[in-house]
């Protein structure tokens, strides 16, 4: 796995509106080329839609993974 | 000694915190020792959420407008004067004209702003109707409206996630009531995986979508539009046309806030229950000027500006204070011409729409007429 800093932390736990995946894109869409973004979803499937999501669009994911009653994901803006 | 509070913003948050502030300090004002300043870029306030109504011919502008000066106590400061920097670390707002307020607390309710510009060909190509001249251009257009297609697209991110679905649910009616609906394709998108982030709220849309020949797709964030061509492109890779185009363009903080070197794109770190802004302990943000991952919306700002009023009051009279947001939103939405339904959600407690009704949609017309008594602090 590459070496990488968090650059920006988004977490999503507790938020319906406007919820996960678009605070995700939001989040995405704002970064400058390059940043890394970490992610805490409450849901697996928060993080599998963001996984689509980010590999339709052509990011890179770095981090995809469960951790206890949550899930982390970290992406880095390419384009 | 004089407590000096400045509220920079006369949006909805800066209003509502200013009156129910200027109530509970009653005393400590008309002594001497609490003194509150207003400072907003608008000598006018406007209801926002009465735009889509007047998208649709059902309310004049005049009755969503309100001068600044009679919503606020008496005992409030207003000041017309936008400001251009907030000096934290020497607790300084300066404004355009030059004047300088110092303050011991200092609250940010500095809102949100379109931004169109930032998705090319989105402003030569599309209409909208999030201040009030685009709204009576939108109304206009639909007037003159012939027969096609209308495509709805939105920007990340935006205010009032669920004004997308009202639009779209009343222009069906509209054209349905003008005897248009066979002339008239609806083009719904939805920049994530579903038509509303609110899973209950999407799974009822789709069925009314498929239900009413509203067509929809996913996944598309708007990127570039073509104007001539009347072609819309998104991030992954969807191009769709359509004969008229109405958008909600992606939305930005205030300028101030950049300027001042207190947030990227204008919003600002906050906490997301105590409202703080990071380590400034004398510094609160509401409404849309916060990071918090919640709807922008005009009940967001009303129950942020709630806990931050009864937070400053207690600091202020009692130096202490233990009140914080649970993360509480409400937000009634037009289902047609005729229905509305209603869902509240906090941090906790995730969102449960009721059923369509008449009676939550007449709830939402008279709610629209109270609005004035929630700014001046009353509702």
């Amino acid at each position: 796995m590459d070496e990488f800093s968090i650059d920006k932390i988004v977490d999503t736990r507790g938020s319906h509106c406007p919820g996960p995946i678009m605070s995700l894109i939001e989040a995405v869409k704002l970064a400058n080329i390059g940043t890394v973004i970490e992610f805490y979803f409450e849901e697996n499937q928060s993080m599998q839609d963001a996984s689509f999501w980010v590999k339709r669009v052509g990011h890179q994911i770095l981090v995809e993974e469960a951790i206890g009653d949550y899930f982390h994901f970290v992406v880095r803006k390419i384009k | 000694m004089t407590t000096k509070i400045v509220i920079v913003g006369g949006g909805s948050a800066g209003t509502i915190t200013a009156n129910l502030l200027a109530r509970n300090l009653y005393k400590n004002i008309t002594s001497g020792k609490v003194v509150i300043n207003l400072i907003t870029d608008n000598p006018d306030h406007i209801y926002q959420p009465g735009y889509l109504y007047v998208v649709f011919d059902k309310v004049r502008p005049q009755e969503i407008t309100r001068k600044q000066k009679d919503l606020l106590d008496p005992h409030i400061n207003l000041y017309v004067d936008p400001a251009v920097n907030i000096d934290r670390d020497n607790r300084i707002v300066t404004t355009k004209s030059g004047k300088e307020f110092d303050y011991d607390y200092l609250v940010v309710a500095t809102g949100s702003r379109i931004v169109p510009e930032e998705v090319p060909g989105l402003q030569e190509g599309s209409y909208w109707f999030y201040d009030m001249q685009s709204a009576m251009k939108l109304r206009e257009a639909l007037m003159n409206f012939n027969g096609g297609r209308i495509l709805i697209s939105m920007g990340i991110p935006h205010k009032c996630p669920v004004a997308p679905l009202e639009l779209t649910f009343m222009l069906h009616d509209y054209f349905k009531q003008k005897n248009m609906l066979d002339k008239v394709q609806l083009h719904y998108t939805y920049p994530i995986n579903s038509v509303h982030v609110i899973e209950s709220v999407s799974n009822w849309a789709v069925r009314e979508f498929e239900r009413k020949g509203i067509k929809y797709d996913t996944f598309f964030n708007m990127e570039e539009i073509d104007p001539v061509k009347n072609i819309i492109s998104s991030m992954e890779g969807d191009k769709f046309g359509y004969d008229m185009l109405i958008t909600i363009p992606p939305h930005k903080g205030a300028q101030v806030i950049e300027d001042s070197g207190m947030g990227k794109n204008g919003w600002v770190s906050t906490h997301k229950k105590t409202l703080i802004n990071d380590n400034y302990e004398n510094i609160y943000i509401v409404g849309d000027t916060t990071d918090i991952p919640i709807s922008k919306a005009g009940s967001t700002a009303h129950f942020q500006a709630d806990v931050v009023a009864e937070r400053l009051t207690s600091i202020i009279a009692e130096g202490n204070t233990a009140i914080e947001y649970d993360g509480k939103v409400v937000c009634f939405l037009e289902t047609g011409f005729d229905e509305a339904t209603y869902i509240w959600f906090n941090y906790n407690t995730p969102p449960n729409p009721s059923p369509p009704s008449r009676m939550l949609h007449w709830m939402k017309l008279g709610y629209n007429r109270l609005y004035w008594l929630t700014a001046r602090g009353i509702l």
